[in-house]
């Protein structure tokens, strides 16, 4: 009954950016519209089947759905584990939309290599959705790793002027982090087997490894960096600017849309439900440091003469809501959350491409050579402002109710978080309206600005979708919650339910504790 | 007088089937190569290419149960097959490699081949040594033929350096060896690995005799030179830059990989007694040797020299694989050897392919813009990196995981931990390469070799290994454990 039709839905929906791939490498260099409109296609089919996924997702349902389980490798009891509950649901959904719009929105703004372009996209696209659907340590691993490579070269090819630097600073930070978590996952792995005797990555079976408190905070710690290094928490968030400049717009929307969210992600589903008492003992210090990535990338943001600067620090300070939000351990918090993961994939998006846009128009993107834009471009202003004010969180808009529920949230677990939290709203509204005044009002102060042309249909065909988005999760946010309010309640109640669970180290030995743990 | 009653029976020769067509088709390439003239010699090649396929045959024959021949002096083991065939997929690789890269560079055809099966056969009496001459001799059957092949290039002044100082520290090399076994020898009164365990365990004094402890050591040093571990691998980047690209690759798989077998069949079997020993040692040479090559190789322009360094800090990984020890930590290294040739033969495969009579190609500003110049060729380049790299889903993921897994499993967990932050380092240099080929644009007025359909082929099968080891490695994980299991 998982299985729509006896298709293995959730596979073909990884998989089939990667068909769409291997067949593009076949496609001839010169036939450019061809390539484009052939990736669309691909982008476009995953999304429906993605809402496939959306539609006969049994929402009342605790647990795993649409899961396939088949053994992979015997010998180290890996095996393909997917499926996906109301949070990985959502995330999945989000993918495969902005998938469709980042390419949507390559059209003219990619000038070489379409084609190697396209088919790195479309890797990309198999190996983040593999991420979310992914419940085998190794396989996540696997699929977690393979982002980068798609990535490195999106960046590094089709990037700016310092696209190089940025490409590997990208890949060595992440890279560094994840192969900490490797040693994380191979430790728990052998603690596991040697606690119960059974070899195996299955998330589920990991989750009832019985580990000392110090155990626990080591491995937490190390799949706490490799996560915070994506997500990117406070001390870990230099690579990220660096590599929002530089990278094509599609590659910033990707980037901050998704790639950001598999750290979050990685929280969720593995570090804290995997090690959940170290989780509880490190609430105050992920909101210290989430609460200073609000502030921090808010007032770093203000100073930004770069608009794309501008959006990639204000990224840092919305993730650093959802981390806030996360670890509140709440309903509302952690609801909050998620549907901020989402606000944030749709509005930061959305407004690296209207950075894009404008970008393609002048070939710069200093704030200062602006200026008066809402007079020639009256259909740009109004998308930028709706956009801007949704990354405001104005009442009615998406951003709202994410930072609300994370406010709500935090605030009942802990007030003091949640009003030094509220500031970095204040300071949110205030960078952006700076940024909306001397960008879209007063006067023409640059003479190239007089005869910039508004939006094409493509480009207005690209935002459309995000506008809807915007007002329909700020307006009926319950049609979303429906489908992950019993995930997240589950979650909840799985996680502080074994917050105290740990071996006491004076207990004796592992194996005499398994055997009650069991 | 027992001990001088040699019986040679009927199985025997099974036992050395391989090694033995592999030295009759060497005889036969040799007159070949004299017999034929001109651009008739070219079929040399194809002869060892079918040398290596027929040579497959024999190994169906043998997979029955472990036993020793020749008095003792030959493992025929799980072990020995899988380094058999491990060895005959190098040779394979190597001389399709060569093919085109022979005639190109001039290279005389009928001895190049002729040393290619020659060193092969060696390799192969290394693996299944079950005593230290056999082992002995196996490794100077390989090793003078290499020295050979290094030179082969007499016109080219860095071949013929490079054959000089393999030669000379080789010999070293050599001769650190053989006093090891010698004191071991003198202290157990044995040469048979398995006899030399039980003396070890039965006696505690010999254990902790200088006169062991000391040819301990001195084995430690004459394997580290074969396997290029720091400090002893001074003259690597020198020997791989010189030495003909197809003779770098083979080095750099093949005669690690011999090294490792017999350095395994000697630690594992014959001296386990002396396991605390050891074991600190090879850790500590582990990480330096990874650390070093890694570092190293940050700063290097040359590709070839890149890969040479990153070579000894491959070796590095797998000697983490080496110092984990049990059955995982073994299988570990097996796998890990067979996904690195896999991935090193296909490197130096386009590398070679990229270069031109007389003009190499080597260096790191010859690989920009390549990746739109020869867009399979540089897919397939990148994906050889991303494999060394230690990225999924390649066979060096794989190969990693494996070996750290075990150090994990052992309890290692630093050895663990350096050796991921260490391939994190590694990530670096792989990148740069391809960085060179996609993210700069083409130099002018370099010129560059077209794939061949030899070379392409080979570096297709390659591609096929690592993909196969990466994505679907569990008949190979098996097939290195039982391998571990059955070993003499």
């Amino acid at each position: 009954m998982d299985q729509v039709l006896k298709i293995p839905l959730l596979s073909v929906v990884t998989f089939l950016p990667l068909a769409g791939a291997l067949l593009l490498l076949f496609a001839p260099r010169e036939r450019e519209d061809w390539i484009k409109g052939f990736a669309l296609g691909v982008t476009l089919i995953d999304f429906i089947l993605s809402l496939a996924l959306f539609i006969y997702f049994d929402e009342g349902r605790v647990g795993m759905q649409f899961v396939e389980h088949i053994p992979w490798i015997r010998e180290w009891g890996v095996s393909y584990h997917m499926g996906i509950d109301g949070i990985s649901l959502l995330l999945i959904l989000l993918t495969t939309y902005l998938m469709v719009l980042s390419v949507l929105s390559s059209w003219s703004a990619v000038e070489k290599g379409i084609k190697e372009y396209m088919i790195a996209f479309l890797l990309l696209e198999t190996g983040m959705i593999g991420t979310f659907c992914a419940l085998d340590l190794v396989l996540f691993y696997i699929f977690w790793e393979f982002t980068l490579i798609p990535m490195y070269l999106i960046i590094g090819v089709w990037g700016g002027p310092r696209r190089v630097y940025a490409a590997v600073k990208f890949f060595l930070y992440t890279m560094a982090g994840s192969v900490l978590m490797l040693v994380a996952i191979l430790t728990l792995y052998f603690l596991h087997a040697k606690a119960t005797g059974q070899h195996t990555f299955d998330l589920f079976a990991l989750c009832k490894t019985p580990m000392t408190m110090k155990t626990q905070l080591l491995l937490f710690a190390a799949f706490a960096v490799a996560f915070a290094i994506k997500v990117p928490m406070f001390p870990f968030h230099t690579w990220l600017p660096d590599a929002h400049v530089e990278a094509p717009t599609a590659g910033s929307v990707i980037l901050a849309g998704v790639l950001l969210k598999m750290g979050t992600y990685g929280f969720i589903r593995f570090a804290i439900p995997l090690f959940p008492a170290a989780a509880h003992k490190a609430i105050p210090w992920v909101s210290v440091l989430a609460l200073i990535g609000i502030i921090y990338g808010a007032l770093v943001s203000m100073m930004q003469d770069d608009l794309k600067k501008l959006v990639a620090f204000s990224s840092v300070s919305h993730l650093g809501f959802v981390m806030l939000g996360m670890f509140a351990f709440t309903m509302q918090g952690v609801q909050g959350s998620i549907y901020q993961m989402l606000n944030h994939g749709v509005s930061t998006g959305a407004l690296f491409l209207l950075v894009g846009m404008i970008y393609e128009r002048r070939h710069t993107r200093l704030i200062a050579s602006f200026g008066g834009l809402a007079k020639v471009m009256p259909v740009f202003a109004t998308f930028f402002m709706i956009v801007a004010l949704s990354s405001i969180a104005l009442p009615g808009t998406n951003g709202f109710v994410g930072e609300f529920l994370i406010l709500l949230g935090t605030f009942r677990a802990n007030p003091v978080y949640a009003i030094l939290g509220a500031t970095g709203v204040i300071w949110g509204a205030a960078y952006m309206l700076w940024m909306l005044q001397r960008v879209m009002f007063g006067p023409i102060t640059n003479p190239e600005n007089e005869k910039l042309r508004d939006l094409n249909l493509r480009e207005i065909l690209t935002l459309v979708p995000i506008v809807i988005m915007i007002f329909w999760m700020g307006i009926f946010p319950k049609f979303f919650f429906k489908k992950m309010d019993v995930s997240v309640a589950h979650y909840l109640k799985e996680v502080k339910g074994r917050q105290e669970m740990v071996l006491n180290a004076s207990e004796g030995p592992l194996m005499a504790r398994s055997e009650r743990g069991r | 007088m027992e001990l001088f009653k040699v019986e040679i029976l009927g199985k025997d020769f099974l036992a050395v089937a391989v090694e033995a067509i592999l030295l009759a088709f060497a005889l036969g390439v040799l007159l070949l190569g004299v017999i034929l003239k001109g651009e008739g010699r070219r079929y040399t090649g194809y002869v060892a290419l079918f040398a290596y396929v027929l040579a497959f045959l024999p190994l169906f024959g043998s997979l029955g149960r472990p036993y020793e021949a020749f008095s003792g002096m030959v493992s025929v083991d799980l072990f020995s097959l899988f380094f058999k065939v491990l060895f005959l997929v190098i040779g394979f690789l190597v001389v399709l490699l060569s093919l085109d890269y022979t005639a190109r560079e001039g290279i005389a055809f009928g001895e190049y081949y002729a040393l290619l099966l020659i060193a092969s056969a060696g390799m192969m009496l290394m693996a299944s040594s079950a005593n230290l001459v056999a082992l002995f001799l196996g490794l100077e059957i390989m090793s003078i033929a290499i020295y050979a092949l290094a030179g082969i290039m007499r016109d080219d002044a860095r071949s013929v350096e490079a054959a000089f100082k393999y030669f000379l520290l080789g010999a070293f090399a050599s001769g650190f060896l053989l006093y090891g076994m010698a004191l071991t020898y003198a202290t157990t009164g044995t040469l048979h690995l398995r006899a030399i365990a039980d003396k070890l365990a039965s006696n505690a004094a010999f254990r902790s005799m200088p006169l062991m402890i000391v040819g301990l050591g001195l084995l430690v040093v004459g394997f580290g030179f074969k396997l290029a571990l720091v400090p002893f691998h001074m003259w690597t980047p020198d020997v791989y830059e010189g030495a003909p690209t197809s003779i770098t690759a083979f080095m750099a798989t093949g005669v690690k990989a011999a090294a490792f077998a017999g350095m395994l069949r000697v630690f594992f079997t014959a001296l386990p007694a002396l396991e605390g020993h050891w074991r600190e040692l090879l850790w500590v040479l582990a990480v330096a040797t990874m650390t070093l090559g890694n570092l190293v190789a940050l700063r290097q322009e040359d590709v070839k020299r890149m890969l040479a360094y990153s070579s000894i800090a491959h070796a590095g990984y797998m000697l983490v694989g080496f110092v984990a020890g049990g059955e995982l930590g073994r299988a570990g290294i097996l796998f890990y050897l067979f996904a690195y040739a896999f991935m090193n033969i296909g490197a130096f495969a386009v590398v070679a392919l990229l270069g031109r009579k007389g003009a190499p190609n080597t260096l790191l500003d010859d690989y920009a813009g390549v990746g739109f110049k020869h867009p399979l060729l540089a897919v397939a380049m990148a994906v050889f990196l991303f494999s060394l790299a230690g990225v999924p889903p390649t066979a060096g993921f794989m190969a990693k995981f494996y070996v750290f897994s075990a150090a994990v499993k052992a309890g290692y967990y630093w050895l663990a931990v350096l050796g991921v932050l260490n391939s994190a380092v590694a990530a670096y240099y792989y990148l740069r390469v391809m960085v060179y080929m996609y993210f700069r644009e083409p130099k002018e007025g370099i010129e560059t070799g077209y794939p061949s359909f030899a070379g392409a082929l080979a570096i297709i099968v390659a591609l096929w290994g690592v993909f196969q080891l990466g994505i679907g490695p569990s008949g190979f994980l098996a097939l290195a454990e039982q391998s571990i299991r059955s070993m003499l």
